[in-house]
């Protein structure tokens, strides 16, 4: 094997247990891509070179005695909000300056007593904040994909020699790569590029409103935002508590259902973390979806929307339907309800979550003349521009008066949310399928984006329904459009029947194969 | 509803945020553009609707009243930027 960055996870997995390859050799290929990679990317913001070999050198120590874990020698990234005992952990923000954790988050400790090997923490937005990893106090995270040109060149007719190969000129079409730096979404941006430029095998990343979902559909990669409960929150940065849930992002639906299966857990430090056993997401990959009924939400089409998303969705629906689903035509009539809710909930969660974060107990402090000023000046400096945003608008509708009017009046809705949902599937409908994302990845710095908040939210307008009603939802890569870009569709389903999204999505993949962004970092 | 200069001043007070006069002129315009989003969720009728507390209906967890962890006093401290003997050094608050 040429360059065992380019295994999937399924393919290392058998090649680690046969003793092919050792997990030794596959990290240091990681390692030697990120050293080569990162300066161009910035997907990570701490490689654990160390770490990494040593517990590559203990997977190879179980693989030997035939005693290896679901992931052992699995080398995987981690994103910085997930709490890892004595390294880097700041939610890529600086008011979390030198934080490195004395305990270790449950979902990475999964991961781990499974066998993986941590390659080191990805930026994020910070504290989960972003639609672009434009927010990270370590600067943006670059999209591995750029837009490409088809030219048309035209070839010169050349003779060569006497009377020998003749070239007939004409012309032929070239596809050229554009310059321009494109963001890999967010908040799990890192994480998505990671995967996307072959930086780890697989990432964890995590979703309050999209943040696994949409960076995934940016990066031609699978992520998968679990049921709320599924994974546990217990050392993973808190954000917006009724919303946050932790989830893989991979290179392909199987190795999403892999790592799910090791992140998941039933959890008693977390009391939000769901009774109810694990299954083996991935013995579903490959069943058939005959006579599964598939909704169409009709409020998903929204104004503006790039013609090129629709004509993905069609597509999405033709290959479901060839593949024996029955499509239906549903409405979820509160949609459009969703984001305005879901910027009082995660403001007002999130403005209560960051009230610990004071110059005290961890991270910076900046020196006041009494304790408040001390306490203001360290939030001053500690918090960046959309952070300060999000807490004030939090703290203002929590504020005496405008409780009701703003907070009540969202959670009420979001209750509206969540019965539209459930009214379909009581329905008989299985599956949601709707596009990812309202457009393919844009460009660094986008002003229109930087000059009015609300522009950058509107990325989320998919994806934060499934949030707000607390379902799962995955984004598997559909097809490119005209410039390059992946393009994703999004499946939504019941309460734990992430079963049935693995089971779906793989359909999709099927149809549609797999992406790679061409090299050229 | 949108927010002033004064209200976006006493919010930042009670956010614990320092702001200069321009980041608060900056705020100002930033928030109304958002609370003029949100504006929407007031024509939708919530009438008889209960707002939503949990996403899965589940009983809390409980458990017997023990100790389960504890005598990590230097782990706690450990990342405070200034203790003195497992205790968190803060400004004085009381003259």
């Amino acid at each position: 094997m040429s360059d065992l960055t380019q295994l999937t996870i399924s393919q290392a997995r058998a090649k680690l247990r046969d003793k092919e390859i050792t997990a030794t050799e596959i990290t240091e290929a990681y390692l030697g891509a990120i050293e080569r990679a990162n300066p161009a990317l910035n997907a990570y913001v701490a490689v654990t070179g160390d770490k990494a070999r040593d517990m590559a050198k203990a997977s190879d120590a179980r693989l030997v005695k035939g005693e290896g874990g679901a992931l052992e020698g699995i080398p995987l990234g981690i994103k910085d909000l997930f709490g890892t005992e004595g390294v880097h952990t700041q939610a890529c923000s600086h008011v979390l300056d030198g934080f490195k954790p004395r305990y270790e988050s449950t979902v990475t400790s999964n991961l781990w007593a499974d066998g993986a090997v941590m390659l080191g923490k990805l930026n994020m937005d910070e504290f989960a904040m972003g639609s672009s990893n434009e927010t990270s106090y370590y600067g943006p995270v670059i999209n591995p994909w750029r837009r490409s040109r088809l030219d048309t060149a035209v070839m010169p007719t050349t003779h060569q020699g006497d009377g020998g190969f003749v070239s007939a000129g004409g012309t032929r079409t070239v596809r050229s790569l554009d310059n321009a730096q494109l963001v890999p979404g967010g908040s799990s941006g890192g994480s998505a590029t990671a995967v996307s430029a072959f930086l780890c095998a697989g990432a964890t990343a995590t979703d309050t409103g999209g943040s696994i979902r949409q960076p995934a559909a940016f990066t031609g990669t699978v992520g998968i935002k679990p049921t709320y409960g599924r994974c546990s929150r217990w050392g993973i940065v808190a954000f917006a508590s009724s919303l946050d849930q932790a989830g893989p992002i991979a290179r392909d639906v199987r190795d999403a259902a892999i790592l799910l299966k090791s992140m998941a857990s039933v959890d008693p430090k977390d009391t939000t973390s769901v009774d109810r056993p694990v299954p083996d997401y991935e013995a579903v990959i490959g069943k058939p979806i005959k006579g599964m009924k598939v909704g169409i939400p009709r409020e998903y089409r929204v104004d503006g929307m790039p013609e090129e998303i629709e004509a993905l969705w069609q597509k999405g629906i033709a290959w479901l339907k060839d593949a024996g689903a029955e499509i239906v035509d549903i409405s979820l009539p509160h949609t459009k309800y969703a984001l305005p809710a879901y910027y009082i909930v995660a403001p007002a969660e999130a403005s209560s979550n960051l009230a610990r974060y004071d110059g005290v107990r961890y991270g910076l402090r900046v020196p006041g003349k009494d304790i408040v000023d001390m306490y203001e000046k360290t939030r001053a400096a500690g918090f960046g521009r959309e952070v300060k945003r999000r807490i004030m608008i939090g703290t203002y509708v929590l504020s005496a008066g405008y409780y009701d009017a703003y907070y009540l009046q969202a959670q009420k809705v979001r209750n509206l949310i969540k019965r539209d949902f459930e009214t379909v599937f009581a329905a008989g409908v299985d599956v949601i399928l709707t596009p990812a994302t309202p457009s393919a990845a844009f460009g660094i710095a986008d002003e229109d984006m930087a000059a009015d908040p609300v522009k950058m939210y509107l990325n989320d307008i998919f994806t934060v329904t499934v949030n707000m009603a607390g379902l799962p939802g995955i984004a598997v890569p559909a097809g490119l459009d005209a410039k390059g870009l992946p393009l994703g569709l999004q499946l939504i389903g019941r309460p734990f029947d992430e079963e049935t999204l693995f089971q779906t999505a793989a359909v999709i993949e099927q149809a549609a194969g797999t992406f790679q962004p061409e090299k050229w970092w | 509803m949108s927010v002033d200069l004064q209200t976006v001043k006493r919010v930042a007070h009670l956010a614990r945020i320092a702001v200069s006069e321009e980041d608060a002129e900056r705020m100002t315009g930033e928030l109304n553009a958002i609370l003029g989003f949100v504006e929407q969720l007031n024509e939708v009728d919530v009438s008889g609707v209960e707002p939503m507390t949990s996403v899965t209906p589940m009983d809390m967890k409980k458990r017997s009243d023990v100790v389960t962890d504890g005598g990590k006093a230097a782990d706690i401290v450990a990342n405070a930027p200034a203790t003195e003997e497992n205790f968190f050094l803060v400004p004085k608050v009381v003259e």
